[in-house]
């Protein structure tokens, strides 16, 4: 659903004090504590950031896309670990079950996803099945009622707070391809499920992933996503096809957020007798923030209201993606260099802001897998 | 237990704001406007004296430009249940605020008021009060604590070197404080809803009231730019210089 302006301006003006009040302050006690704090996660779900692309039927707000990328454009201008907390519920996590699932399925879990009440992973990446997702070797074998899964999933997003994971799984032995792969919706209290140890990360402090391991789990057949065997791939393409819509405004919020504490330290520092800000090299870094940052904005709102028309838009979400976490690297890394010295010392953040978008080149889809998406569609 | 509660659009906290260069006043040209935070605080109260239960119905009213509807429907995201706007363009002063008010109690016979202490564009800190007199009810002023008994308010504020406790009749005004509590922020599902909330449109004449500005406002100025500090070489310069230039000690 499309909010009207004027409700979504209000809404981003709230999120905008809220990210200003609340989360910038904790930034530095997220990342040395390394977890986002139990009262900011309560008031996260409270302003109903869970449930933005949960459809209202189940008690989401059911956002169309164009509307999701403004809210992350404002709500991510601070560490990205606070989006990560309810990320998977908006994106990943949910939207397999939203795309694919069956009545049942929604109407059990999408309620409890768009309050927060259960946090979910998507469980696709495996050791060895990275890039090559469609190789992954977790098998799904049917036994009476239920599916008995066994498998290592690795770098799983919220793994350690999930209540619930979509899972993808080999059901076809036979298939080594994409065709024998199903889509499953799990319980975290499955026995037979494993959660490993979080993994210390370069960045992103705060945001927790970790191996899921299943160990003969037993799945009730009701939880096969869309009851078909063999369309699992399918779904987590068209999960992660949305999932780089979001990622790109993700990386613009970011970037929107370096910027602004690049202006403001290069108009504030001193050197030479004036502000480094007068200086045309450091003008120039700016400009060309300023330009990037804009440039991948508009990619994204123009994908995003072409998505919401019903067009098909995987190779520009891919472009989007593709374009707008290697420019907030590059915004970063520029940032670094306008605050100097103060940009490589942790007090002003800046450095941590470095090493948190590092990231986004890398998950849901390397800019080298989104390269190869494009360069597909543009030969095939 | 109805409550009553003013809400007024103000230029936003975190605006650093500019005289304008004629020294009429300040430059509101694209400036970012919001609540007053003292009456975020006060409407944050009176939603948590009704999911309390002490309170059956919020109303809140905003004096100034049709703009200053975005401001209730802020106050109504947040909880409250409906709004008035007493529209008008000119400048209203503390006095005529507290009629207009006046005149708006009058008509909804709420049992409780909740005011912000003052505005932060002109800080008067004389709405409350004089809002007080023109009804000849009790009150009390920089509220830290607010507690509703029967018939009767228990109020603590914030004074000089302390805490006072008042305990006042209801129908009564308070006027709230930085420490009254913390308000909350509006949900999306709530800003929906708040666009179905009713909002009344009045004029000051529909209360009679004459809202021609009393006081005039001569010249509006920066503060005086403070000028560089000195260094001393040693403590007893300082203790020098503090008692003969500075004459503190």
């Amino acid at each position: 659903m499309a909010i009207d302006p004027e409700t979504r301006a209000q809404f981003i003006e709230t999120l905008d004090r809220f990210v200003r009040e609340r989360l910038r302050p904790a930034e530095a006690r997220v990342a040395e504590e390394d977890a986002v704090p139990a009262e900011i996660l309560a008031e996260m779900r409270d302003l109903g950031l869970y449930g933005l692309s949960i459809p209202e039927e189940y008690g989401g707000l059911g956002l169309a896309m164009s509307d999701e990328i403004e809210v992350m454009f404002t709500f991510c201008k601070t560490s990205p670990a606070f989006r990560s907390a309810f990320g998977t519920n908006v994106g990943i996590g949910a939207q397999g079950l939203i795309i694919d699932g069956t009545e049942d399925q929604k109407a059990k879990y999408l309620p409890k996803l768009a309050t927060g009440e259960l946090t979910s992973s998507f469980c696709l990446t495996e050791p060895d099945a990275g890039s090559d997702a469609a190789s992954l070797k977790t098998s799904a074998r049917r036994d009476g009622d239920a599916y008995v899964l066994n498998g290592t999933k690795r770098y799983i997003t919220n793994a350690p707070t999930a209540g619930l994971f979509t899972v993808m799984a080999r059901t076809d032995a036979a298939n080594r391809g994409a065709g024998g792969i199903s889509a499953f919706v799990v319980e975290a209290g499955t026995p037979g499920i494993r959660i490993g140890k979080p993994e210390k990360k370069m960045g992103q402090q705060g945001a927790k992933i970790a191996d899921v391991i299943f160990e003969d789990a037993r799945v009730p057949a009701e939880n096969l996503i869309g009851g078909v065997e063999g369309k699992g791939f399918k779904t987590a393409m068209k999960v992660l096809d949305r999932g780089r819509l979001h990622i790109s405004s993700v990386c613009v919020g970011v970037a929107l957020r370096l910027l602004e504490d690049s202006i403001a330290y290069a108009t504030d520092r001193k050197q030479f007798g004036q502000r480094i800000a007068d200086f045309q090299l450091v003008q120039a870094m700016l400009a060309d923030c300023r330009t990037e940052i804009y440039a991948a904005q508009c990619m994204v709102r123009d994908a995003a209201a072409r998505f919401d028309a019903g067009e098909t838009v995987s190779t520009d979400a891919a472009c989007c993606k593709y374009f707008a976490s290697e420019m907030v690297g590059r915004v970063a890394d520029r940032a670094v260099q306008i605050f100097g010295g103060a940009g490589y010392v942790a007090d002003y953040g800046i450095e941590r802001f470095y090493r948190d978008v590092r990231i986004f080149r890398i998950y849901e889809g390397t800019s080298q897998i989104q390269q190869m998406v494009i360069a597909r569609s543009l030969t095939r | 237990m109805k409550v009553l509660v003013p809400v007024k659009r103000v230029v936003d906290y975190n605006v650093k704001i500019r005289v304008k260069a004629d020294n009429t006043g300040v430059d509101l040209a694209n400036v970012k406007m919001s609540m007053n935070p003292f009456d975020e605080i006060s409407v944050e109260e009176a939603i948590r004296l009704k999911e309390a239960g002490k309170a059956t119905e919020v109303v809140v009213v905003s004096i100034g430009p049709a703009q200053a509807a975005e401001t209730i429907r802020t106050a109504l995201a947040m909880g409250a249940d409906r709004g008035i706007l007493i529209k008008t363009d000119e400048e209203v002063q503390p006095l005529a605020v507290a009629k207009l008010l006046k005149g708006v109690v009058d008509e909804e016979q709420p049992g409780l008021v909740i005011v912000g202490k003052q505005a932060i564009d002109d800080d008067s800190n004389q709405t409350g009060q004089m809002l007080s007199a023109l009804l000849g009810w009790g009150q009390a002023t920089f509220a830290s604590k607010v507690v509703i008994g029967d018939g009767s308010a228990e109020v603590t504020r914030e004074v000089d070197g302390g805490l006072e406790t008042l305990s006042l009749k209801l129908p009564a005004i308070v006027t709230s404080d930085l420490r009254l509590n913390e308000p909350r922020y509006a949900s999306l599902p709530n800003i929906m809803k708040a666009k179905k909330k009713p909002l009344a449109e009045k004029a000051p004449a529909d209360y009679g009231v004459d809202i021609a500005p009393r006081l005039k406002t001569l010249k509006v100025e920066e503060p005086p730019k403070r000028s560089a500090g000195i260094k001393v070489p040693d403590v007893a310069t300082l203790v020098e210089k503090l008692k003969t230039e500075a004459g503190v000690l």
